[in-house]
């Protein structure tokens, strides 16, 4: 990281920060065309209001800020586009994980050996950010604006215009297929059973 | 009060954004004793939280702006004086 006390030259944000704040952007709203409108977005706003920049946050957490702002204000606008809350429909894959007979895990979620070792290998974040990708487009949303953007209930339900009990859903399925993608595909990959 | 994993998934999930009833929270607290399938989910969605903390500030990973949009995004910020 290029942190710096006073904001650089502007013409040297693209190189240095780019990629950071596109993969920063991905991460969230997951189509590649998006996240570059929200770099280019971010960019220009900060050319704009560079000379505000007081210096007593880095850069990079500069630029973040301002794209995380950006973000919010994209799920906004697309939750009033498209208010297609699927929480009121079935979720067949996280329905498959129970027996339907008694609701009872089908295969029981087993153990994750050291699973914080993973938070510093580049790898597992390739694979976390196609688990992400996987998911059903609304509950990505809702996981993202809770667990990366840290919104509560009450911020979530307002930018993804659902009321509390849809957004639980959503974040259940989030997180089951989450568990269920990470476990596949980096916890207990390649081993047998399944 | 005996709940099936799927309802204990359903209030973990929730416990995680929200306090649950004593009610509830006993129900999970006795399922759990029972079922080691559920105890792992609950490590697992903690293991979720701390993913999504690491990813407040930052962006780990590879994963690069592809060329075209950066040389896109260069030309966008020249014409800005």
């Amino acid at each position: 990281m290029h942190d710096s006390h006073s904001p650089s030259e502007p013409h040297t944000w693209l190189d240095r920060h780019g990629d950071a704040l596109y993969r920063y952007a991905l991460l969230r709203v997951r189509e590649p065309a998006t996240a570059e409108d929200l770099v280019q977005e971010t960019l220009l706003a900060a050319l704009r209001t560079h000379s505000r920049f007081a210096g007593e946050s880095s850069e990079r957490t500069w630029l973040i800020a301002i794209l995380k702002n950006k973000i919010i204000d994209h799920f906004r606008h697309h939750a009033r586009e498209a208010p297609l809350p699927e929480s009121g429909d079935p979720d067949a894959l996280v329905d498959g994980l129970f027996m339907k007979s008694s609701d009872h895990w089908l295969n029981f979620p087993t153990a994750w050996q050291n699973p914080d070792t993973a938070l510093e290998n580049t790898r597992f974040w390739q694979v976390f950010a196609e688990c992400m990708q996987g998911l059903p487009a609304r509950q990505a949303q809702a996981f993202a604006l809770t667990e990366l953007e840290g919104l509560d209930t009450d911020n979530l339900c307002k930018a993804l215009g659902v009321t509390a009990s849809n957004a639980w859903v959503l974040l259940h399925r989030a997180r089951l297929r989450l568990r269920e993608c990470l476990d596949q595909r980096w916890f207990n990959a390649g081993k047998e059973s399944r | 009060m005996m709940l099936s994993c799927k309802e204990v998934s359903v209030l973990l999930s929730r416990a995680c954004d929200a306090r649950l009833s004593w009610r509830e929270r006993l129900a999970v607290r006795l399922h759990l004793l029972y079922c080691a399938g559920c105890v792992q989910l609950q490590r697992q969605l903690g293991f979720l939280r701390r993913v999504g903390r690491h990813l407040r500030e930052e962006a780990p990973g590879a994963m690069r702006l592809p060329d075209p949009a950066r040389e896109r995004i260069r030309r966008q910020l020249r014409q800005k004086p």
